[in-house]
Parts: structure tokens; C-alpha cells; sequence
């Protein structure tokens, strides 16, 4: 009951509808997956999913596509929430683009998503047969997206076809695939931004820290400040990591994450300072600034 | 403030250029929305794709896929958020072009509110009629008519107030709740999130205003408690509970429930969440219900309220709108969603095509791809659902290809055929057994079809005389008297004919139930229609004789001079000169008028009749 007061009739509205969908998908497929980020998003997917499935655990896995360049904090956040929620997690790495040396700085980011973040995401979906995955994907992120149903098709070699999406009526969801085939669930379609801050606010979700202002050691570049995370980010001439009041709208690969400066430190203040943006969150995201339609690209080809 | 917003989700529909995405994208905008570095890529994409000139051309927001961009149109749906300090809105920007219909639908399935777009320049056009029928039949109540680009026409009210008032004649049978017409320039802004001062005549809200205060509160909690089982929540041996989320109504915990298929009850134990149990749950909430009694429950089930059961058959009526790019076809298997429920189901019969741009019903052998038709399916297990203008999420469903897994269709319950299943007709005493007991004879219905001047009246006619000379108590049903009558309202189109020979079979059905013979003459051209009637009628009791005349011999007898008008030209949709004749491929009779005197046609249906014990 307390639980129902905290929210908004939005915000439970948006709860049930993702439950809803949560349930859909584990009910509906053989061996579904939930692609855990790290990110906000996914904690509150991953949130969603223990509340859907109460008073038993989540009947699925975890799966982080782990590219070694994600912030190390990210990493030990991850492995604290699994172990304290007692969930399965799998990570997966494509070894092939390790051993080519794959990386976000010399490789470009447009190679490193490819290889290490879409073709790392089929092969792990191929190797442990799943043929659902849920991400925490929304459709007030990007263009592309907002065309995209809750239940989307992928046909075989995980392809999406945006000319060819099934009709989505009420929540009559057409589950029905053929071997070979498989589903990506976007419970989450459906927030926005500013409700997913307002929706961890009310419920006391847990975030990485790195959503909250702290001292970090930063660089400038292209506009933006990238952190210093590990010893692998070389440094331009003349480039001296300073120390700035900074925090991250979105997280990624470490070089690829833009950071902003701002002196939220607490929930509420992160609320406040977002209500007054006027910039969106996808811009600290390098990876969408490579050619227009780039993510519709990624998302034929099989990226989240 | 925020406890108290609630959420609007409506659609933007119309003809293509009517300027969607446009207003879309002004609404965004002025909603401060857009952020600023979406703003300088939309500058940078307006320059390369735009359509617009210099203006910033908003329609680039919102056509996200390269097709679109590239073509200048919108395909798909795409789904815009935004927010005022007193709704959040959710607003679906649908395709205009036809071929796109099934996303346009996609958008209206959940919408509450359509926003009708209509070019000042060029008035209503069919596409603006298709939407609005498309809406009213997924059960949209709330309607905008955006008249755009009144800039172009200098905001001329006269032009605004005649398109408004086309609109609503068009308009009147859709079952709108409310429609309101507004005067907009969706490129310039005005009356979008402020009064233009360019439109000093018009009294109304602007748009934005209008769209934060229209009421379109359905009251799902309102009605019949129903929950579709959505999953069967069996973690340890201890627990058992039905996950899913209500689909209208309330339940408290200790309420009685029935399980719609099979009328086996219970009570509610507990109504569990993750925050708690709760002592009740309302339409829209996501629970686990536990109950006091095991009962044998599965997905795809439905648990009701034992005082409003839902229908259960496994036979209904229902509008559909084909998706598929092959045509529906009448008796091909289709897998059937409803609910969590997954059957086979075959479209028995097409009832009729709605043609969308008119409203008329026609008679027609299948659907293509954005056709709407009245289809009556069956389906391999009973279903329970509710009508869809009276529950939407219990009223609809989707067709899938067995093969490609297409969505092909989707379908809108108007009700139940199985007869027992539902119907509460009121039971008098003194029934049609009683009434045909006391006149000593088995009613049935002495249908005669045939091409204008076979002869149907004058055998009917013959055949009448001789069975009240015996004491039967019979009725003629003729086209020509109904018309005077009964249906003054209908003319000869397909669409008229069809609900002409709908209403003559409805009158026969009551004289029937009278205890009565009845003798229906009817040209009825369509095999469809005649189909109908033997459906609607029990089995045995109509009899279908073909009065059947070469059109020679028809045009050469000319009783009433109509084939000479209508060679004139003077009658249009003539049948055997400018309207089809389906001949009967199986008729129970077949008279061949040509080769036999009336009286002999009459004698050959007496004999028949005394074969079946109706005449003596």
C-alpha cells in the first residue's frame, strides 16, 4: 500500500505496463534475457523485473556485454547487485575483438560498437539460446527508437527491419516466432527521462555513483569531459587531467561517456537540475554522433 | 501538483501533407521539449531534407527512419512524450498514406483522443474519413479537427466554419463523445499553445489548453471486474497465485470470483505485490491474486465477477481491419489472440466491406490489406470476451499468419453468434412451439430470388392462395412493399440492398416466431446475403427457390417498364443490366419460368412443401 502511495498515478501507471510486458516476455518465450546495462535504465528494469515476478525471483538471467571499457566503478556495481540480489549474471566479451585489440580510442567508436558491443551482444545471444532479450531501451531517447514496438521482431542474425514491424494493438502483443528468430522487449518504451529519475527517486532505487557529482579527474574534448578512469586513456599534448566537479547522464564505455559539469550531489538535486537542461542525455553519447540514422544502422544490425 | 497529473494519450491522423508531424513537433517545441542540441541537428537536417524552405521543418523530428527522411513521409508510428505542469501526453504521430493504414490503426488502439488534421486549403479529403472511421471504430470518443494552414487561406472563418460543419454531418454516426473543430496554423503556431490574434472570430481554446482539459476518463474501474490470467506465479510449493493485470473493474481482497469458461468460483485470499498485499486493486493495476479454493487456472483464462459474467462462444461477429499483405480469405486457420489467450480461428463469412470513405456496407468476397469488414469467426475453444464498444481490452483481438507470423489482422467483438451462450431474451410463455402447435403447422420461410419480372411475386402470390385455401396461416414479404415501407430510407445500391435483405430477414424471422409461413420475394442479387438468412434463420426452415428467367425473357415481359428505363439509363444499379445477379449455386428450388406457366412453378413448390409435411 505504501508502495502505491509513493508513486504518482503516472509513474504506477508506467509500473504496471512494464510489469505487465515483463511477464508477457517471460511467460510468452522459451529463454528470455534481461541485458543489464549498468545504467539507470537498467536498474530500474532490473527493479521492475523483482516486483513482476514477487514473491519469486525473476525467471531469467542477467547478461552484461562487458567491452573492458566500461567504468571500473560500473563493473563494481554490477557484481554488487547480483550478488546481493542473488541473481544469475552472465557477462560476455567477444574474445575475437579483444584479440584484434578492438578499442574506443584508436579503433574509433563507430568499430568499437560494432564489434564489441553488437557483434559481442549476437554471439552471446546465439551461444546461450535465447530468444528474448529485454533492455531498458526508451523511445523518447532517440528517433529511431520511437518507431520501435514494445515487442520487437528480430529476423534471423538478430536483424532489425523497421519497414516491416508487426502492428502493435492495446497489449496483443504477437509473440510467435520461428527457430532462428528472436524478441527484443523494451518494457520502458514508453518513460521518459525524467521519469525514470522521478520513478528511483520514489521507489529508492540504487544507481552507480557516477550519476552523482563527485570530484573526478577529467579532460576536455570534443566538447565535452571525458574521465581519466585508468591508465589506458591516452592523453593528448598538452592534455592535463584536472580535477572538476562532474557527473554522468548516461554511462557507457569511459571514453566514449561525456560527463557534465554540476553540483548535484543528491537525488533531488539531479531532479532539479535536469528539469532545467536543455540539452539531452544522448549527447554525452559519442556513438550517435557518427552519420545520420546511425542508430537506426546499429539497430539493423543488431545493437540494443 | 504532480500527485494529480494524469496522462492523455492521443494520436495526430489525416491526409499526407495535412502537416502532422509538423504540429507534433510545434507542440515539442513549445513545450520546451526539444532540447537544444536536438534543435541544432534538426537546423542541420532541415537544410538537407526539407521541405519546408527556410523554416525549421519539424517533421524531421518525429520521421525517424532513413525511408522516411529520405521520401519525405512517415511510415511508421512514432511516439512523442511531453509534459505540462498539469497532463502528461503521449502522443502517437501516425502515417497518412493508405498503404500505412495498419500503423495508423497501431497508434489509434490506444489512444483515447484523435486529432483530426485537415488541409484549409483543400477541405476533407477520403484519407481524413478513413482515419476518422478507423478512430470511431477502435474506439477513440474524443475528437479534435485541427483545420491547418489556415495562414494560407488568410484565416478565413467562413472556409473554417463550412469544413467544421462538413465534418460533423460527416461525423454524426461515429459515436463521438465530443469534436472539436479549432483554427490552426501548425507552421506559424497559431492556436497551438496560445489564442492567435489573427483568429479574433474564434471563441475556442487553443489547442494545448483543450488537450490539458478534455475529460476522457473511461472509467475502466467502473465496469465488470475482469482479469485476464497472464501467468501462473508457483515459486515454492506454498504459493500459488495468478499474475495479470485488471482490465476493468476492482477486487478486494475476499471478493468473489468465477472463472469465466467454466463458472467454477472462489474467493480472493490475497491480492500480493512486491509493496505489500494490498487490501484492493483497481483497472490498470499489475497483481498476484491468491484465492481460497484450488481451481484448475491457466494463462489465458479469465477471472470475473460472478454477478457480470462476460460471453463465452466459440463463434462471433466482429469488425475487422486486415493488416496482411495477402487477402482474407473466409476459411482459411489464422492463429487468434485475445487477451493471454491463443487459439485457431477461420473467418466463417465476410459479412459485408465497410467502404470507409462513404460508410456504406457492400457486399465483398474478401479483405485486402486496410479493408474493414463485419466478419463472423470461429474458433477451435470458446473465448470470453466482452463487446469491444463496452471493454477494449477484453473486446479485441489480433489474427496472426500460421505460417509467417504475421499480424494480419485485428478485430473488434461486436458479439457472441453461438445463440445460447448469451443472449437474455426475454421468455414469454406463449412461444413459437405454442404458437405454431395452435395453428398446426411449422413455420418456415418460402424465399424466391430471381432477376425483376421472373415471375417471384406472381408464383409467391399463387402459392399463398392455395395454402390459405388449405387453412395455413401465412405472410408475403415482397421487396417492392418493404420499400414503401420498412425501407423508404434505402436505395439500390450494393450496400442498400444488402442491409434491404438484412431487415426482410429480420421481419421474416419475427413472423416466423409468430408460427407463421412466410413468402419473401426479393430480387436479392447477392449470395452472401441469402447465405445470411438461412444462418439466421434455424436449420430447416428456409428454403431457397431460385424464380429463375433468361434476362431476355425478363426484359421481353417488362411488367412495371423498368428494364426499358433502366437501358435508358434512367435507373441506375439495375439488376442484369448494371448490377449483379448471383445466381444460387444450390438452391433448395430451382423454377425455370422460361419453360413453365406460374402455375406450374407454384404446383412444383406446393408438392415440395407437401413433402415436407408443411402443406397438405
Amino acid at each position: 500500500m505504501a508502495g502505491l502511495q509513493r508513486l504518482t498515478p503516472h509513474l504506477a501507471r508506467l509500473e504496471a505496463e512494464a510489469i505487465g510486458i515483463l511477464r508477457e516476455g517471460a511467460c510468452a518465450f522459451r529463454r528470455p534475457v534481461l541485458l543489464y546495462s549498468i545504467g539507470k535504465d537498467s536498474s530500474v528494469l532490473l527493479h521492475l523485473a523483482l516486483k513482476a515476478f514477487f514473491p519469486g525471483k525473476p525467471p531469467f538471467p542477467l547478461l552484461h556485454i562487458d567491452t573492458t571499457w566500461k567504468f571500473r566503478e560500473m563493473i563494481s556495481f554490477r557484481d554488487a547487485t547480483a550478488k546481493r540480489l542473488g541473481l544469475e549474471l552472465l557477462v560476455h566479451t567477444n574474445a575475437e575483438g579483444l584479440a584484434r585489440a578492438i578499442n574506443p580510442i584508436t579503433s574509433g567508436s563507430a568499430l568499437h560498437t560494432q564489434v564489441m558491443k553488437t557483434e559481442a551482444l549476437r554471439q552471446a545471444l546465439d551461444m546461450h539460446g535465447f530468444d528474448a532479450a529485454f533492455g531498458g531501451a526508451r523511445r523518447d531517447e532517440e528517433k529511431s527508437r520511437a518507431k520501435e514496438r514494445i515487442f520487437s521482431f528480430r529476423g534471423p542474425g538478430h536483424i532489425w527491419e523497421p519497414r516491416l514491424q508487426r502492428p502493435e494493438l492495446l497489449s496483443l502483443f504477437n509473440t510467435r516466432i520461428h527457430p532462428g528468430e528472436s524478441m527484443r522487449i523494451f518494457p520502458l518504451s514508453n518513460w521518459t527521462e525524467f521519469d525514470v529519475w522521478d520513478y528511483i527517486a520514489a521507489e529508492n532505487i540504487p544507481v552507480v555513483p557516477l550519476y552523482f557529482a563527485a570530484a573526478r579527474p577529467v579532460v576536455r574534448r570534443s566538447g565535452g569531459w571525458i574521465m581519466v578512469d585508468d591508465e589506458r586513456l591516452p592523453l593528448e599534448d598538452g592534455e592535463t587531467p584536472e580535477t572538476k566537479m562532474v557527473r554522468f547522464r548516461t554511462l557507457g564505455c569511459y571514453p566514449l561517456s561525456g560527463a557534465i559539469e554540476s553540483m548535484a550531489t543528491t537525488l533531488p538535486e539531479i531532479i532539479t537540475e535536469m528539469r532545467a537542461a536543455r540539452r539531452s542525455e544522448r549527447e554525452g553519447r559519442l556513438i550517435d554522433h557518427d552519420g545520420e540514422a546511425s542508430m537506426e544502422r546499429k539497430k539493423r544490425e543488431g545493437y540494443f | 501538483m504532480a500527485a494529480k497529473r494524469d496522462l492523455l494519450r492521443f494520436i495526430t491522423c489525416g491526409s499526407v501533407d495535412d502537416g502532422k508531424s509538423t504540429l507534433i513537433g510545434r507542440l515539442l517545441h513549445d513545450c520546451g521539449v526539444i532540447f537544444e542540441d536536438t534543435y541544432t541537428a534538426l537546423s542541420a537536417d532541415s537544410q538537407r531534407h526539407s521541405t519546408t524552405g527556410d523554416a525549421m521543418d519539424f517533421a524531421l523530428l518525429l520521421d525517424g527512419l532513413e525511408a522516411e527522411r529520405q521520401q519525405g513521409i512517415t511510415i511508421d508510428v512514432a511516439y512523442r512524450y511531453f509534459a505540462t505542469p498539469c497532463r502528461s501526453f503521449i502522443v502517437a504521430d501516425t502515417p497518412g498514406h493508405e498503404q500505412y493504414t495498419r500503423n495508423m490503426a497501431t497508434g489509434a488502439s490506444t489512444a483515447s483522443l484523435a486529432i483530426i488534421l485537415v488541409d484549409a486549403t483543400k477541405g476533407l479529403l477520403p484519407q481524413s474519413r478513413r482515419h476518422s472511421i478507423i478512430c470511431s471504430l477502435l474506439g477513440i470518443r474524443h475528437v479534435v479537427l485541427a483545420i491547418n494552414k489556415m495562414d494560407l487561406i488568410g484565416f478565413d472563418a467562413a472556409r473554417f466554419t463550412a469544413i467544421a460543419a462538413e465534418y460533423r454531418t460527416f461525423a454524426a454516426a461515429l459515436g463521438f463523445q465530443d469534436i472539436t473543430a479549432l483554427p490552426i496554423s501548425a507552421r506559424q503556431g497559431d492556436n497551438i499553445t496560445s489564442l492567435s490574434s489573427k483568429t479574433p472570430w474564434y471563441r475556442g481554446p487553443f489547442l494545448l489548453a483543450h488537450l490539458e482539459a478534455v475529460d476522457v476518463a473511461a472509467d475502466d474501474a467502473a465496469k465488470p471486474f475482469r482479469f485476464p490470467v497472464q501467468w501462473v506465479n508457483r515459486p515454492d510449493e506454498d504459493f500459488r497465485g495468478f499474475a495479470g493485470t485488471l482490465a476493468s473493474g476492482r477486487i478486494a481482497a475476499g471478493d468473489a470470483i468465477m472463472l469465466a469458461a467454466t463458472g467454477a468460483q472462489s474467493r480472493v485470499a490475497r491480492i500480493v505485490t512486491a509493496d505489500g498485499d494490498l487490501p484492493e486493486a483497481v483497472a490498470g493495476q499489475a497483481v498476484t491474486l491468491t484465492l481460497a479454493d484450488e481451481i484448475d487456472i491457466a494463462r489465458g483464462d479469465m477471472l470475473v465477477a460472478p454477478s457480470a459474467r462476460p460471453e463465452t462462444a466459440d463463434q462471433f461477429a466482429a469488425d475487422v481491419l486486415w493488416m496482411g499483405n495477402e487477402p482474407m480469405l473466409p476459411g482459411r486457420d489464422y492463429l487468434l489472440r485475445i487477451g493471454h489467450a491463443w487459439t485457431t480461428a477461420r473467418v466463417t463469412s465476410l459479412r459485408h466491406r465497410l467502404e470507409v470513405t462513404t460508410r456504406e456496407y457492400q457486399a465483398a468476397r474478401q479483405l485486402e490489406m486496410n479493408d474493414i469488414g463485419l466478419c463472423h469467426l470461429s474458433c477451435l475453444q470458446p473465448l470470453s470476451f466482452d463487446p469491444y464498444a463496452k471493454n477494449r481490452a477484453t473486446g479485441a483481438f489480433i489474427l496472426v499468419d500460421r505460417f509467417t507470423h504475421e499480424t494480419v489482422a485485428a478485430g473488434m467483438i461486436r458479439h457472441g453468434l453461438r445463440r445460447a451462450t448469451n443472449i437474455h431474451r426475454a421468455a414469454f410463455t406463449v412461444d413459437r412451439t405454442a404458437r405454431s402447435e395452435s395453428y398446426g403447422q411449422r413455420p418456415i420461410l418460402l424465399w424466391f430470388t430471381g432477376l425483376s419480372g421472373s415471375g417471384k411475386s406472381t408464383i409467391a402470390n399463387l402459392v399463398e392462395q392455395a395454402l390459405f385455401a388449405a387453412g395455413r396461416h401465412c405472410y408475403s414479404l415482397d421487396g417492392d412493399n418493404l420499400r414503401l415501407g420498412l425501407c423508404n430510407d434505402l436505395g439500390f445500391t450494393p450496400a442498400d440492398r444488402v442491409e434491404n435483405i438484412r431487415r426482410a430477414g429480420e421481419v421474416a424471422k419475427l413472423f416466423l416466431d409468430a408460427g407463421l409461413i412466410v413468402l419473401g420475394s426479393f430480387i436479392s442479387p447477392f449470395r452472401a446475403e441469402r447465405q445470411m438468412l438461412r444462418e439466421l434463420l434455424p436449420a430447416g426452415e428456409f428454403l431457397e427457390i431460385h424464380v429463375d428467367a433468361p434476362i431476355e425473357t425478363c426484359i421481353a415481359r417488362d411488367p412495371k417498364g423498368l428494364y426499358a428505363k433502366a437501358k435508358a439509363g434512367l435507373i441506375p444499379n439495375f439488376t442484369g443490366i448494371s448490377s449483379p445477379y448471383e445466381a444460387p449455386e444450390n438452391p433448395d428450388m430451382h423454377l425455370k419460368t422460361g419453360d413453365f406457366t406460374a402455375e406450374e412453378c407454384a404446383e412444383q413448390v406446393l408438392q415440395a412443401l407437401r413433402g415436407k409435411g408443411i402443406a397438405c
